[in-house]
């Protein structure tokens, strides 16, 4: 099962290096990332989306990100309310008599062309990631050349 | 001040009197203050043996153990050493130079990216980019290792940070905001467990090296008698409870006694004091210990529930935790009908070997600890000879058994054991080791013998890989695969470093041996041709529950 966690850390070189190395080294898996640096430059935030099988796995994953000293807290969205979001851009391929087609597909959703040069279109969305997954479905039957992604963002409410 | 003149100035003020290590290109400032710091500085023979002394000193004395080494080879040397005292949580702090800054990445002369090589290995490490940092990161680096669980701290420092100049200042406070150990026990779970432990029929305290990390032998012994609980220990816990208590019941797990075992198997609590559940105390996970409700104390929430599940946990200190409970604990629970179990048990099955006339290596171990009377200072090596000095000598108080726990590294209870004179210089220091072991950091006899780091090793000669050699006996149709020994005279060899060698080859020969070699003033090397196909036994076998042992049940 996959959790989404959120770690605030020590802005230094090395430090992620540390939390990839903790993963690969306990056979942990990390399934999305995200890293920037906060208001605070000393600090950066991270949003974990890790694989547990179970519920051991997980409170190891976080005891053993506690552990370490470049680690300054772990919050588990599992059970605590918060908001997620995923930023794509993707590349889709399509023929000027499907403009519409497309553009009615991104009305849908909070999603917009940013780019468009002969056939193809950079098409940039953002939602939580079961809209994003139906409207990369919605795109495939144009083509879909390339596809980046920021991985979940999410962020607490309280 | 130069950064090596801080570094120097930092480590006094940690209170730093002794380190181990070797120089080279990258350190060439740092041993230039060296020259002619007040600190004592011993050169070992090659780096693993300074990182398995600096461990050795700090187990026996309780102090942080230092070790330095030069960038590169010098550094990767070190490795195994930080490694084994990661695995047993021994604060140690290990400081290395590294190649100018702007050549660092650039594949430079004796260039290893040693932060990265050591990042699982160590519990923090730092690469000290600019000079100002430096007595912060010294600063934080003690504080790290020695405080929660403890552990190695490496620091990596290029020859460029150890030539500026810059004002000293020291940081009078260490401030990591996401580093805060926890040292007293929750009073909701000191509770908890109170209650637990009122109610059990058949308690058992499984104690382990956090015991004697935290110093809480003596509320150990008190929590124990005062409850009537039988302790059974880890290798790392012996000597955390006195082995000769009517209350111990010696080691659990693979080559524990029999009775530890099955009353491990047959508890209804088991108290776990600053153990970690390791799979050689376990045996089969599902098997272990069936019927009890668990209590486990413990200053890393990691170690909690990691592999067992636990009932009740505790994070904290040891000592502290040890000494709630005790306020707590108000109703003794009855554990006489238990206690008669488990002395039957004892009886049933004590610890024996076969007596034929040969050199039995736990013979050998047995006069050891008679003619010490259980004072010395025992280290080991790995294998089977760690294995029976487990066994056959009765360790009475902490700090006097220094073994390689986690890791089983071979090679390193003789620079432990060099380590543990140079802090202990009063007490006698034995390594019990093998032939094939002490082959391992034998260079050391070097360092010892012009150091006068008097030390006496009992070699345990049966001319194989002893423990190996053991489990191809048992489990793959003896086929000794590459585990038979050529070995050198170790007499001559001993003699040839300027140390003492004895060779004992007839079982009458034993005790005088040792009593000869704690009489001399030098090193000694005690080659004792022991019986060759000599087992530990009991044993239980990879995977097994861990009542279900072969052979030396009498």
């Amino acid at each position: 099962m996959r959790h989404t966690l959120s770690l605030l850390v020590e802005n230094k070189p090395g430090v992620l290096a540390r939390i990839a190395g903790l993963f690969s080294a306990r056979g942990y898996n990390i399934a999305s990332l995200a890293v920037s640096e906060t208001l605070d430059p000393t600090i950066s935030y991270m949003t974990m989306v890790v694989e547990a099988q179970d519920e051991k796995i997980l409170e190891q994953i976080k005891k053993q990100l506690n552990k370490l000293i470049d680690v300054i807290t772990v919050t588990d969205f599992t059970k605590k309310e918060h908001v997620d979001r995923e930023l794509i851009l993707v590349k889709v391929k399509y023929s000027s008599k499907d403009k519409t087609k497309v553009e009615n597909i991104l009305n849908k959703y909070i999603a917009k062309i940013i780019q468009h040069k002969g056939d193809t279109a950079i098409i940039e969305a953002v939602g939580e990631q079961p809209q994003i997954k139906q409207l990369l479905e919605s795109l495939k039957q144009f083509g879909i050349k390339e596809l980046v992604r920021t991985g979940r963002l999410a962020i607490g409410i309280e | 001040m130069t950064g090596a003149q801080i570094l120097i100035e930092c480590l006094k003020r940690e209170g730093v009197e002794v380190m181990f290590g070797y120089p080279g290109g990258s350190v060439l400032p740092i041993f230039d203050k060296l020259y002619d710091a007040s600190l004592r500085f011993i050169l070992t023979r090659h780096e693993q043996g300074a990182a398995h002394a600096a461990e050795g000193y700090s187990r026996a004395t309780g102090k942080v153990g230092v070790c330095m080494a030069t960038s590169g080879p010098g550094a990767t040397n070190l490795t195994t050493g930080i490694a084994n005292a990661y695995m047993d949580s021994i604060p140690l702090v290990a400081i290395t130079g590294q190649v100018k800054t702007f050549l660092i990445g650039n594949d430079a002369f004796q260039e290893a990216d040693i932060t990265g090589v050591t990042r699982s290995i160590t519990k923090h490490n730092y690469l000290v980019k600019d000079v100002k940092d430096l007595a912060r990161i010294i600063r934080e680096a003690f504080y790290i290792a020695s405080t929660g669980r403890p552990g190695p701290v490496l620091i990596d420092i290029p020859v460029d940070v150890q030539q500026k100049d810059i004002e000293f200042i020291w940081p009078e406070e260490v401030e990591i905001r996401g580093y805060k150990p926890t040292y007293f026990g929750h009073p909701g779970q000191i509770k908890k467990a109170a209650r637990l432990i009122t109610s059990a029929k058949r308690p058992l305290i499984y104690a382990g090296g956090g015991v004697i990390t935290s110093g809480a032998h003596h509320e150990l012994t008190e929590l124990a008698g005062k409850i009537q609980v039988p302790v059974t220990m880890t290798l790392m816990g012996l000597g955390g409870f006195p082995g000769t208590h009517e209350l111990s019941l010696g080691m659990l797990g693979m080559h524990g006694t029999a009775y530890a075992n099955h009353a491990t198997m047959n508890a209804d609590l088991i108290i776990a004091v600053g153990a970690r559940f390791d799979d050689r105390v376990t045996g089969r996970l599902d098997a272990f210990a069936p019927h009890a409700k668990i209590i486990h104390i413990d200053i890393d929430p990691a170690s909690i529930s990691k592999n067992v599940k636990v009932d009740v946990p505790i994070v904290g200190d040891a000592k502290n935790i040890l000494g709630q409970l005790l306020e707590e604990i108000k109703k003794i629970p009855d554990t006489s009908d238990w206690l008669k179990t488990i002395d039957s048990w004892k009886k049933k099955h004590p610890l024996t070997y076969k007596e034929d006339g040969k050199i039995k290596p736990q013979y050998v171990i047995e006069q050891i600890y008679e003619v010490t009377k259980g004072e010395a200072i025992i280290c080991t090596e790995v294998g089977q000879n760690q294995m029976w000095s487990c066994q056959w000598y009765k360790y009475t108080s902490p700090r006097t058994f220094i073994s390689s726990g986690g890791l089983g590294t071979m090679g390193f209870g003789f620079p432990a054991a060099m380590g543990a004179k140079v802090g202990c210089p009063e007490k006698l220091v034995f390594d019990i080791a093998g032939d094939g072991s002490i082959q391992m950091n034998i260079q050391e006899l070097a360092t010892c013998v012009c150091n006068k780091i008097h030390v006496k090793v009992a070699i345990l000669n049966n001319g194989y890989l002893g423990m190996v050699r053991q489990w191809q006996e048992l489990f793959y149709k003896k086929r000794y695969s590459y585990t038979t020994l050529y070995n050198p005279d170790f007499v001559k060899l001993a003699e040839s470093y300027g140390a003492v060698g004895i060779r004992v080859t007839e079982k009458c020969e034993v005790r005088q041996a040792i009593e000869k070699a704690i009489s001399v003033d030098n090193t000694v090397f005690i080659d004792f041709h022991i019986e060759p196909e000599e087992n530990v036994y009991p044993m239980v076998p990879a995977g097994e529950a861990i009542d279900r042992m072969i052979g030396g049940m009498a």
